[in-house]
């Protein structure tokens, strides 16, 4: 049985979803390979040969690949696929994005954000929000899945040694055009894998007071995240939206403030260690999950909460 | 341009559902029944490109038992021209439901499909994909928007680092994000008109497709609880919790 796991980067680098779909293969086979198509990115086969249960690198570098588009790389993949008991991706945007497109033409029915490998055609998911787990079985000969990256730990990045294999490009389909892209900007830690988020909620009330989230999200080292009614009201971008129809976060301290916790907020966060909730409202549901609550405006608790932690720190 | 849009029938959003007693699926049994909200938002689109002239017709479709009719009604009060239900009362994974759509497509010759990106039942995220497969066409997924430009359809995409756009000459297809549209809300005499609207049944059968499960749901179980925390009094305790107690910062 040898698993074929497809790689989500930028060209440059290895992106870390990638690493959590490794260690998901790993656990259904000790045979790994993964699959990297882009464009000038022989740094990423470089950095994806060193990661620990990789035994094979196979490169298809050419322009056709240089924005992911999944027309361009899932023939690509379904010719690489001969001969894989299962295909692996992370479930990013990319990830739900090419890996349908290959299981259909491969006649599969995918299994989508898996939590748990329970045997080698069974598997864990959520589904309706996380409210409950399902356990599902493949009747399929191939399987192909991809990976909830909060569930499984990253592999290691150094210390393997694959071999890397150019392969041969499968050519543009001309069937859509790249026409351009918005890149957020930020110079804190990627939200799905920073330690701490802090996460603000329509009861921030306006984009500058975000302004507040940020002063002690750079206290904390901490990403920030937001929910969808935050993203709605434009006061953030929304590639920071946490939930069931955005990210999945499980950082070791996740701070709602001013999220009142619906469950599409939750099905993205609750998996965190350690929850705090600030809101004034006491019967909001997201007290209902949080370790840790204060009841009160938030405009009083931020400032004071940055004040404590400068003090706490200049008397430790 | 001729439009299809795609309606599952799902458990309303509002509702949390449980597992059955016997863990084999979960409870619906008088539970409310809503239009999964990707496909509001997807039938909003498919109706502002008709009322611009941009579409000539759109047709809504839902795949289900004969209860889901009433989500394609809901379809055709919110102005969608006709609406089809593909009546079966087998579990459909996304690969079937796409193939059914490929049926359908092939014999109205469709230019665009509009799904929503997920469906808020089984959370797949699949089925735009799976069908942009099928027919060989572009896919421009979990759009915040898009825009007919003469002989081309153009797609900004949500994605994890921000927004990518893209476009393709129809046909092909394209699955809503949330921040797509705000769709409108159904006015009465709309919902009198929608009743005389056509609504043609088909089955599974009829559009020639093996609608057989690949997946085996073996249980369905409730996730592990979080146990309710404490309440803090001011932000000096939960600094003092956060570090002594939890060991977080
Ligand atoms: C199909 C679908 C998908 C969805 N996907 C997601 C998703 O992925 N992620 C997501 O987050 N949501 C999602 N939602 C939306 C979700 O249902 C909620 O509407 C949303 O999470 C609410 O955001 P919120 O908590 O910021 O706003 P609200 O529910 O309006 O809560 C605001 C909270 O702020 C508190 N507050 C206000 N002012 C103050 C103050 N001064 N100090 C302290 N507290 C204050 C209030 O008490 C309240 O609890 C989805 C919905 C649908 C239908
Ligand atoms: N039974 C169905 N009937 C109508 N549309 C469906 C059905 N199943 C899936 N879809 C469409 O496919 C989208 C994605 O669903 P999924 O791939 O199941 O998450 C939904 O938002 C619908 O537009």
């Amino acid at each position: 049985m040898t698993i074929l796991v497809i790689a989500e980067h930028n060209n440059s680098e290895l992106n870390a979803a990638t690493l959590a779909a490794i260690t998901a293969a790993t656990q259904l086979s000790d045979s790994v390979d993964l699959l990297i198509a882009g464009s000038g990115c022989s740094s990423v086969a470089e950095s994806a040969a060193s990661v620990r249960g990789v035994s094979r690198v196979a490169l298809a570098d050419a322009p056709e690949y240089e924005h992911q588009l999944a027309e361009n790389v899932a023939p690509l993949v379904v010719r690489q696929a001969g001969g894989y008991s299962h295909l692996l991706m992370s479930a990013t945007a990319n990830g739900k994005n090419l890996m349908p497109r290959v299981a259909a033409l491969l006649d599969v029915a995918q299994i989508s954000d898996i939590i748990a490998i329970e045997s080698s055609d069974c598997f864990r998911r959520p589904i309706y929000a996380g409210n409950v787990i399902a356990t599902v079985r493949s009747k399929d000969p191939q399987k192909i899945v991809t990976v909830r990256t909060t569930a499984f730990e990253p592999a290691v990045a150094e210390g393997g040694n694959a071999r890397i294999d150019q392969i041969e490009a499968s050519g543009d389909t001309g069937l859509c055009r790249w026409d351009g892209e918005e890149q957020s900007e930020s110079s804190r830690p990627d939200l799905t894998q920073a330690e701490v988020v802090v996460s603000g909620g329509r009861g921030l009330g306006s984009a500058e007071n975000f302004h507040l989230l940020e002063t002690l999200a750079d206290r904390l080292g901490a990403a920030i995240g937001a929910s969808r009614a935050a993203v709605d009201a434009g006061f953030v971008s929304n590639d920071l939206q946490v939930g069931q129809t955005g990210k999945v976060v499980a950082p070791k301290l996740y701070i709602a403030v001013g999220i009142s916790g619906a469950i599409q907020h939750l099905a993205g966060m609750k998996e965190s260690k350690v929850i705090v909730a600030i809101n004034k409202d006491e019967d909001a549901p997201i007290f209902q999950i949080a370790d840790y609550g204060i009841v009160g405006d938030l405009f009083d608790i931020l400032p004071a909460l940055l004040a404590e932690l400068e003090r706490s720190v200049n008397r430790p | 341009m001729k439009v299809l849009v795609s309606v599952k029938r799902v458990v309303d959003y509002n509702i949390k559902v449980r597992p059955k007693a016997d863990g084999s699926d979960v409870e619906i049994a008088n539970v409310k029944m809503s239009m999964n909200p990707f496909d509001e938002i997807a039938v909003e689109e498919a109706v502002r490109m008709k009322e611009a002239g941009s579409a000539t017709e759109v047709v809504a479709v839902s795949l289900g038992e004969t209860a889901c009719q009433d989500i394609v009604r809901t379809a055709l009060a919110m102005g969608v021209d006709r609406g089809l239900l593909v009546e079966t009362d087998e579990r459909l994974e996304p690969l079937t439901v796409a193939k059914l759509l490929v049926a359908i497509v092939k014999r109205e010759q469709f230019d665009l499909v509009i799904l929503g990106k997920q469906a808020i039942d089984d959370d797949s995220n699949q089925t735009g994909q799976m069908l942009a497969a099928l027919l060989g066409w572009p896919q421009g997924t979990f759009a915040s928007h898009v825009l007919v430009d003469g002989d081309r359809v153009q797609v900004t995409r949500e994605t994890d680092t921000g927004s990518q756009t893209l476009s393709f000459q129809p046909p092909g297809v394209v699955t809503s994000d949330l921040r797509l549209n705000e769709p409108r809300y159904v006015k009465l005499p709309n919902i009198m008109k929608a009743k005389k609207k056509p609504l043609e049944k088909i089955t599974p059968a009829e559009l020639g497709v093996d609608i057989s499960a690949r997946l085996e749901i073996l249980t369905v179980a409730e996730p592990v609880q979080r146990s309710g925390g404490i309440k803090v009094s001011d932000a000096k305790e939960l600094v003092q919790k956060l570090r002594n107690e939890a060991r977080v910062i």
